[in-house]
């Protein structure tokens, strides 16, 4: 990448629009597993995304040589592909927007130092040695990787924008083992801690403690009963609520795939074009924003990849569908409003459009109330399986453990708790929403689309939530 | 690029000090994506990337480092030198690693396999001409990929092939489409006619009218594009050692009585796949690795690093221990007997999506999808709104079994998550006498 304080050469191109995306990306990943330090994994991702438009088509080109001759071979050769292609374009590339956009971005806490690897690998010894605490425990690891990114897009309008990222991704995960019964545990799911920032992150989430906790609710889990069967409501916690609005919000909404960008491969949409404005997604309760602005969430940012400026929108409010998660691009296509969530998971995959932050906006009801208001159901936490058919509609989700609810009073514990429904019914059922105490940010590192494909991180912040009517069972007798 | 690795495992060779070795692996590409949707190209493209993953070894300590390369010497060699200095810096804060397990002996290697394909342009204006009038979507992909293996001891490992891979799909409307993939190393015409007058002649069975089926058991038969997807589920975690010693594994009770069907036979057969006869850490795969015979669980896939863990004996699988040329025996049903066999039930062309809703007890759920029909008396009747399953590989490959087709089909995985997958599986399509559906 050239320094971010030089210019960027000028180059001369015969094409109506060019940009040169870069990305330089160094990574640290720590693990202790078993109480052995794993061995110690950086890596550094350099390069750059050249994209045309000429003659009405598209071209990209991705190299790792950010040379002035890399560069212009780049642009050169997304230039032959996009006069190659024009004749059988989808869309007129002379009708889309040109961006010119100027500004920067950098996570929170940027500057401030984080614990050296000696320092990594202690607490991860301690997390290690108090999640292996019982011979039961038969696997067990405590990881944390650290994510320092540096974008910059360059347009041939003028624009200039430098973000300035850093993550940090906590995790621990235990498996307990007797009697022929295997459980695991984790903390809020497998990577489901991913944030901005530095180490105020651990401490928001208790990490540095958490190893016998999870250790010891997995333990109870090798003694608790299935999970029963049965038609009866549910108050899912966040870190099943992010998973939930994942995929039965988020992928559903993708303008892309409403396109049909996605159907050989993610899939469709249950959503058409005409419902924007007027369908009835969810209950009044629900309302979901696509929020780039929160600070220490994992997609947060200042602008997409291909420069339009990132602002918080409502997709769902009061429970009616709004607006799509849509690009600038989609929305010429789609002639739709939309939000800045063209995004690239790296300098060798072109934008598409994707989930950035992706929140249900916290309601009114404490904790208490939300358990009290259940007469039979089930609270279910940490996602561990999910399925959801190519329209995003019929979905199947399991969970790490759940509790028992009657008449409004916790219960005992249940193993392998599932449930399953359809999008297009379920958040209607949507019955109290938690208030801002109960609220999480979470998210994930992995989340998967696009031919040639990609994994992109997302956020998720939502408050627990209780859901009526739904279809619950446990596993295998 | 061949030449341009050795140069790097020069470059790497000549960074070390006194006492340290190396072990390092070697990945690049240089293809053209081409993503289709409406009959349209919507994102055409060209990725060149080169990843070298330098891991520094000194006594029992080491770590590594995985950087991008530009491809030009002048620039990468420093990269290369700053890279195992910041090793030789990290290996102060690590500690002696009691499970480091490097080969015992140097085994070089070469294949090099394809070429002389058509241009990525052509190819798609073939393919859109082919499908003309008709909804198609998909993606291209084609060029050369390479993996490459280099150490300190003078092992020097290559493997390029030039392949292209071809997934589209036909849509009638919504979600009712018929998906056809086609890759390899040699492009044909007339193999890419056939195909797409085949994907059309299904296309007519998704138009007739849909039928919407209740939950409930029914009979089945699975493709093998739809194994493929079972396949898949099974080499998440089921076969490998780690999993199995760990209690971790959707397959650890076959370690007790479990058992499939005995006509079960699955390997990871190196020999027929287009992976590597080297994995990442410079040992030497088996050409074949027995995981199930006879129904039973004989093997696991067992990386070095487990191996010594668990005193296993390691056979060149890699650190997530997935099997990436799984192959399946064949049975005894002809295919093009299969639909008559199932009489009455669901012809499943593809699966989508699965996960376990149960893993220690192997079970799974997910989605039928694309061109999945309901079939009466051995005839074909209407496609099927797509349906959710939940069962265990017990009944499904067990107890439910009824045959496995005697041809196998050969996929080569078209997945391109960072890079263009190596990995393949060989398939036989499977009768079941029942398989469960829940919504």
């Amino acid at each position: 990448m050239p320094p971010l304080d030089s210019s960027v050469p000028a180059f001369d191109v015969k094409a109506d629009f060019w940009s040169l995306r870069f990305v330089d990306e160094t990574s640290e990943a720590y693990c202790v597993r078993r109480n052995v330090a794993q061995p110690l994994s950086l890596a550094t991702d350099r390069g750059v995304m050249a994209s045309v438009y000429a003659d009405g088509g598209y071209g990209y080109a991705a190299t790792a040589d950010t040379s002035h001759a890399g560069l212009r071979a780049a642009l050169d050769r997304a230039a032959d592909w996009a006069r190659a292609s024009a004749k059988l374009a989808i869309a007129d590339s002379r009708t889309l927007p040109r961006p010119a956009p100027h500004g920067s971005y950098a996570s929170p806490s940027l500057a401030a130092a984080l614990p050296d690897a000696r320092a990594w690998f202690e607490l991860l010894h301690g997390l290690s040695k108090d999640a292996g605490c019982d011979p039961r425990i038969v696997d067990w690891e405590a990881s944390v990787d650290v994510v320092h990114s540096t974008q910059r897009l360059v347009t041939s309008e003028g624009g200039d924008v430098v973000q300035r990222f850093r993550m940090v991704i906590p995790s621990v995960g235990v498996t307990a083992h007797a009697d022929g019964v295997t459980q695991q545990r984790s903390l809020n799911g497998q990577r489901g801690i991913c944030q901005q920032g530095g180490a105020e992150i651990l401490e928001r989430f208790g990490y540095a403690g958490s190893g016998r906790r999870v250790a010891e609710e997995a333990l109870e889990l090798l003694a608790a009963p299935n999970c029963p069967s049965g038609t009866m409501d549910v108050l899912l916690m966040p870190d099943q609520m992010i998973l939930q609005i994942h995929e039965s919000v988020g992928h559903p909404l993708e303008l892309d795939r409403i396109l049909g960008d996605e159907r050989n491969f993610a899939g469709t949409s249950f959503v058409t074009p005409s419902m924007f404005g007027n369908y009835r997604y969810g209950s009044e309760l629900l309302n979901i924003t696509f929020d780039p602005t929160r600070p220490e969430e994992l997609a947060s940012y200042g602008f997409d990849d291909d420069g339009t400026r990132a602002e918080r929108a409502y997709l769902i409010r009061n429970g009616i569908l709004e607006r799509p998660l849509g690009s600038a691009i989609s929305q010429v296509r789609a002639g739709l409003p939309g939000v800045a969530n063209s995004r690239a998971d790296n300098w060798n995959r072109p934008p598409i459009d994707r989930m950035a932050n992706l929140n249900l906006e916290p309601g009114k009801s404490d904790m208490n109330e939300l358990v009290a208001s259940i007469d039979d159901g089930v609270l279910m936490e940490t996602n561990s399986s999910w399925s959801i058919d190519d329209s995003r509609n019929k979905f199947q989700f399991g969970c790490e453990r759940g509790r028992v609810i009657r008449k409004g009073k916790l219960g005992h514990v249940v193993k392998n708790p599932n449930y399953r429904g359809i999008s297009a019914s379920f958040w209607r059922s949507l019955a109290l929403v938690g208030n801002e105490d109960t609220l999480r940010v979470l998210g994930s590192p992995y989340c998967g689309k696009g031919e040639p494909s990609q994994v992109i991180r997302v956020g998720h912040a939502s408050p627990a939530c209780v859901f009526r009517g739904v279809e619950v069972f446990g596993g295998e007798a | 690029m061949e030449a341009f690795f050795g140069e790097v495992a020069g470059a790497v060779d000549a960074a070390l000090a006194s006492g340290e070795r190396h072990a390092s692996s070697f990945s690049a590409e240089e293809t053209d994506f081409v993503r289709m949707n409406r009959g349209k190209v919507r994102q055409p493209g060209h990725v060149e990337q080169r990843y070298l993953r330098i891991r520094l070894i000194r006594g029992a300590r080491h770590a590594s480092h995985t950087l991008s390369l530009s491809g030009d010497l002048a620039h990468d060699r420093p990269a290369i030198g700053d890279a195992v200095k910041g090793l030789r810096a990290a290996l102060t804060h690590v500690e002696d690693d009691p499970y480091l397990l490097l080969p015992s002996v140097v085994a070089s290697s070469r294949a090099v396999r394809g070429g002389g394909l058509p241009a990525a342009g052509a190819m798609v204006e073939r393919l859109l001409d082919a499908a003309t009038g008709h909804d198609l979507v998909g993606i291209l992909a084609t060029g050369p990929v390479y993996r490459g293996f280099c150490n300190s001891e003078g092992q020097r490992n290559w493997h390029a092939g030039t392949t292209f891979n071809l997934q589209w799909s036909l849509y009638h409307r919504a979600d009712k489409a018929v998906k056809s993939s086609w890759a390899g190393f040699e492009w044909s015409d007339a193999e890419l006619t056939a195909r797409m007058a085949g994907a059309i002649e299904n296309l007519a069975l998704i138009a007739r009218p849909v039928k919407t089926l209740t939950p409930g058991a029914y009979r089945a038969f699975l493709t093998p594009a739809a194994m493929q997807e079972v396949a898949g589920l099974l080499c998440w975690g089921g076969f490998s050692g780690r999993a199995l010693a760990t209690e971790q594994s959707p397959l650890g009770r076959m370690k007790g009585d479990a058992r499939l069907d005995q006509r079960v036979g699955i390997a990871e057969d190196i020999e027929d796949g287009v992976a590597p006869a080297f994995q990442g850490e410079g040992f030497v795969r088996p050409a074949r690795v027995p995981l199930i015979e006879g129904g039973r669980l004989v093997g696991a896939m067992v990386s070095p690093r487990t191996a010594r863990e668990f005193a296993l004996a390691e056979n060149g699988a890699n650190g997530s221990e997935s099997p990436e040329a799984l192959a399946m025996e064949p049975g005894a049903l002809a295919q093009r007997d299969a639909i008559a066999a199932l009489d009455t039930g669901l012809a499943i062309g593809n699966l989508w999506y699965l996960n376990y809703s149960d893993r220690p007890a192997c079970r799974m759920t997910g989605m039928t999808r694309f061109a999945t029909f309901w079939v009466e008396h051995g005839k074909v009747v209407a496609p099927v709104d797509v349906m959710r399953f939940d069962d265990t590989i017990y009944r499904m490959l067990g107890s439910h079994l009824e045959a496995l087709t005697a041809e196998r089909e050969l996929i080569l995985d078209s997945d391109t998550y960072g890079g263009r997958s190596l990995a393949s599986v060989s398939l036989p399509g499977a009768l079941l006498s029942a398989m469960q559906f829940t919504l």
